[in-house]
């Protein structure tokens, strides 16, 4: 029974950690599908997780930290906007340069306006979002299996975590049932064709960077306002690019994208977990190790286990009507 | 007369300091197809993406109808119900049809009712006009005659009764492109005005109702097409007159320089593309491969020159045998005189990122000549590309310029300035005019007929009949890998025709 319930826990620890992987993987999947690679993900993250956190402790409001974080994490996905579509500037120069400002602007906003070593204040109950207990959880807490999965994985989590996994249908849907989603993918493809069809293609790639905007700042409300009680600097640790490569893993698709960012979730949870106790046969990992782990796994399976991953076909390359 | 569909009144067009459309006038009639010809690069595309909205005019009026129109967006266009068939196609390629042909025309945010209306949309111009294709197939599953056939049903579908196409032939077989006539042919009866844009003159005599030249950015003359003569309208288009068939002597063939004997070559798929050829091309003679494409002649040029694998047979070269196996270093075939002009320049034959001097010496950037010790010696080949300019009037002449920026005809002259000036006894050539215009096919063709009288021996490939006849001492047929018959150059187009059909072929199975 220790054995279930330790897999229990490490799968509900899965999704906590999988959550903002997965925000920011969708995010990446809206503007990679329009044709924009954003490397810019991991900035936006953190320029999310940092204005949520302050607005919330100010304001004594986790929905306004929310609305913040999504306000923020736009107006940067803007100005990658406005260089990569507008100006057609390289975008993974463009990408780069939102990580750096993200990085440093955050601590030193930090520092200016709380004193406490780039961080915000801790945030007390009201100003973060509270785990939300489903019906009925306690009272099967007992039951065997189920009771456990039940209380543990299914109920118990951040309307974040709801949130999350309900864009993975919800993202399905826009892209493969609407309008624009038919337009977005379009114009990730073959930009000139979305053009002649009389339909513009730099506001097509603004609104999928809108999009994208609005995840990450999700992803970093989540990273500072739920997993962790306020902003500490460089939080994301890397989470913006794991959910790239989560991304090409999953070929651009996004219940793939869940079963990716789920699968990279649990080797962190894994690693955490069996930090420092001996593996059966093994022995003893390295936490290093655990942790290079999703992106040794990425290079492995990107290297012939997935197949080939093709990105669309005009990502990266700015449009520019032709003569 | 019938009411004009268009008129297009002082079109004014620069890009920088290059007029690409100066005060253009045009009148194109309802119910007719209508040509409009010219040299790469005389403003024709630019001429009708104005029409279309893509571009704007720096002055001028269009008039549709009899109203004048603003045509800011492709939108407006397509309100006013113009349709274009542009070169590249605009498609999405991983998209079905269905989903092309719905993009930027769906009827509300969600797209099931959308792709319902599109469906039965298509059905109808099925059935109406022989439109016929699978609306679930991937775009990029379908030959280049369908795809086509679903941007002309991109058109329809939006209501366009003024249908542009852009150069529609350039991608397409014979085959192919003899359906594309019906099918146009169909839309003018139906009332539908079709306005093709193309440098094909045989194409513009065989179809429209009236034509249009422009050169070098000026309408230069509108005529009826009945009333006019190829020669004509390719002197209109050239401003001098052209030889559309290049005199030539009589062959004085020499020893043999390439010999393939019972060549069989499997394409990456496994299918058998060339099937137990041989034939001999002696020192002093053009032979010419016809046949429509796809019959072999790519991966016949592919094994001789080394680069494709063949599954048997022997190709000699001056007697001694060249390296089979698809790991010929080609290189090593250029030193042993053969000169290879592939079929695809963009891709195989030039680095189009290079600046023009570079691509003139590639695959020789070896040879002493442009080497100073372990470097290049810039000024060498500055000076050889600038004599390459001269001598193949290579335009713009300037050999700083990115090779993409070159129109298709002067890439292929780098290509072939390149492969000629290296004096081989050997030259395969794929396609030598192939998307280049009539000056320059004229040009071409003497340059090969020179090298044939220097005594070199001279491979062409062409899907191009007329290039064939023009160029060629002996003709030989393939037809689905096989050589299936050989002629001289006086064989009529209807007696090869036949043979590329493989009509003889099978009477004589029987």
């Amino acid at each position: 029974m220790d054995v279930f319930i330790a897999i229990v826990q490490i799968l509900d620890s899965t999704i906590r950690l999988s959550v903002p992987l997965l925000l920011a993987c969708l995010a990446g999947l809206y503007s990679e599908r329009a044709g924009i690679f954003d490397i810019g993900l991991e900035g936006k993250m953190l320029v999310g997780a940092f204005a949520g956190a302050a607005a919330a402790s100010v304001f004594h409001s986790a929905l306004l930290g929310l609305g913040m974080a999504i306000l923020i994490s736009v107006a940067f996905a803007m100005v990658h906007g406005f260089a990569s579509i507008t100006h057609r500037g390289n975008q993974i120069v463009s990408g780069v340069a939102i990580n750096f400002i993200a990085a440093g602007s955050t601590i030193i906003l930090g520092q200016a306006w709380f004193q406490q070593g780039g961080r915000t204040p801790a945030l007390q109950p009201g100003e973060r979002f509270d785990a939300i207990v489903w019906p009925g959880a306690e009272a099967v807490r007992d039951v065997p299996i189920i009771g456990p999965i039940y209380a543990e994985l299914i109920s118990g989590h951040s309307i974040l975590v709801y949130l999350a996994f309900l864009m993975v249908p919800f993202t399905w849907w826009v892209l493969f049932r609407t309008r624009f989603g038919l337009r977005l993918r379009a114009v990730g493809e073959n930009p000139a064709a979305v053009d002649t069809a009389g339909i513009s293609v730099a506001w097509l790639r603004y609104r999928a960077l809108i999009c994208t905007g609005i995840l990450t700042g999700v992803a970093g409300a989540y990273l500072s306002m739920v997993q962790n009680g306020g902003f500490v600097k460089d939080m994301t640790a890397g989470k913006g690019y794991i959910a790239l490569a989560a991304l090409i893993f999953a070929k651009w698709k996004p219940v793939n994208a869940m079963f990716a960012c789920l699968l990279f979730g649990f080797l962190d949870a894994a690693a955490i977990r069996l930090q420092g106790s001996p593996l059966p046969l093994i022995g003893k990992v390295p936490v290093q190790f655990m942790q290079a782990l999703p992106y040794i796994l990425t290079v492995i399976l990107l290297a012939g286990f997935i197949g080939k991953a093709i990105p669309p076909r005009a990502g990266g390359v700015p449009y520019v009507k032709e003569r | 007369m019938a009411q004009a569909a268009i008129e297009l009144i002082g079109i004014n067009k620069s890009f920088g300091a290059v007029r690409a459309n100066r005060d253009i006038n045009l009148e194109i009639a309802r119910g007719t197809i209508h040509g409009i010809v010219g040299e790469n690069g005389a403003g024709k595309s630019t001429l009708m993406s104005i029409l279309y909205g893509f571009y704007q005019a720096d002055s001028g009026e269009i008039r549709v109808a009899g109203k004048p129109a603003s045509i800011k967006t492709p939108n407006d266009a397509i309100a006013l119900g113009i349709g274009m068939v542009h070169q590249h196609f605009m498609l999405v390629d991983n998209f079905s049809v269905l989903e092309n042909v719905i993009l930027g025309a769906e009827t509300d945010a969600l797209l099931k009712k959308s792709i319902a209306k599109a469906r039965s949309e298509l059905e109808r111009l099925e059935r109406e006009y022989g439109l016929e294709v699978d609306p679930d197939a991937i775009i990029e599953e379908l030959p280049v005659g369908l795809q086509q056939r679903v941007e002309i049903l991109k058109a329809l579908y939006r209501g366009a009764e003024i249908l542009i196409l852009d150069e529609p032939t350039g991608v397409l077989t014979p085959a192919e492109a003899d359906h594309l006539f019906r099918i146009l042919k169909q839309l003018k009866e139906q009332g539908k005005t079709v306005v093709l844009i193309t440098h094909k003159l045989r194409e513009i005599m065989a179809i429209t109702d009236t034509v249009s030249v422009m050169r070098q950015g000026t309408m230069v003359a509108t005529r009826e097409t009945r009333k006019t003569t190829v020669g004509e309208l390719a002197e209109l288009m050239v401003g001098r007159r052209v030889l559309l068939r290049v005199e030539k002597g009589e062959a004085e063939a020499g020893a043999v320089k390439l010999a393939v004997k019972n060549l069989t070559v499997k394409d990456s798929r496994g299918v058998t593309m060339v099937d137990d050829i041989s034939f001999d091309l002696r020192a002093g003679e053009i032979v010419g491969i016809a046949g429509v494409a796809g019959n072999g002649q790519s991966e016949l040029l592919e094994a001789i020159s080394g680069i494709r694998h063949a599954v048997s047979g022997s190709v000699m070269l001056d007697g001694k045998p060249i390296d089979l196996t698809g790991k010929a270093d080609p290189g090593e075939l250029r030193d042993r005189g053969l000169a290879h002009v592939p079929e695809d320049r963009h891709h195989v034959g030039l680095v189009l990122a290079f600046e023009e001097n570079e691509n003139s010496i590639l695959g020789y950037h070896d040879d002493p000549r442009y080497l100073k010790g372990p470097f290049l010696n810039v000024d060498a080949i500055m000076a050889d590309a600038k004599d390459k300019i001269e001598k193949y009037d290579i335009r713009p002449g300037n050999p700083r310029l990115k090779t993409a920026n070159f129109s298709g005809g002067n890439q292929q002259k780098i290509v072939l300035a390149r492969e000629m000036e290296q004096d081989p006894g050997v030259l395969i050539v794929g396609q030598p005019t192939r998307g280049v215009d009539v000056g320059a096919i004229e040009f071409i063709h003497k340059r090969l007929i020179a090298m044939r009288d220097q005594g070199k021996a001279v491979l062409v490939v062409s899907v191009e009949l007329d290039e064939i006849r023009s160029l060629s001492d002996r003709i030989l047929v393939m037809f689905a890998g096989r050589i299936v018959g050989e002629r001289g150059p006086e064989a009529t187009e209807g007696e090869l025709g036949l043979l590329m059909a493989g009509v003889e072929r099978q009477e004589a199975a029987e």
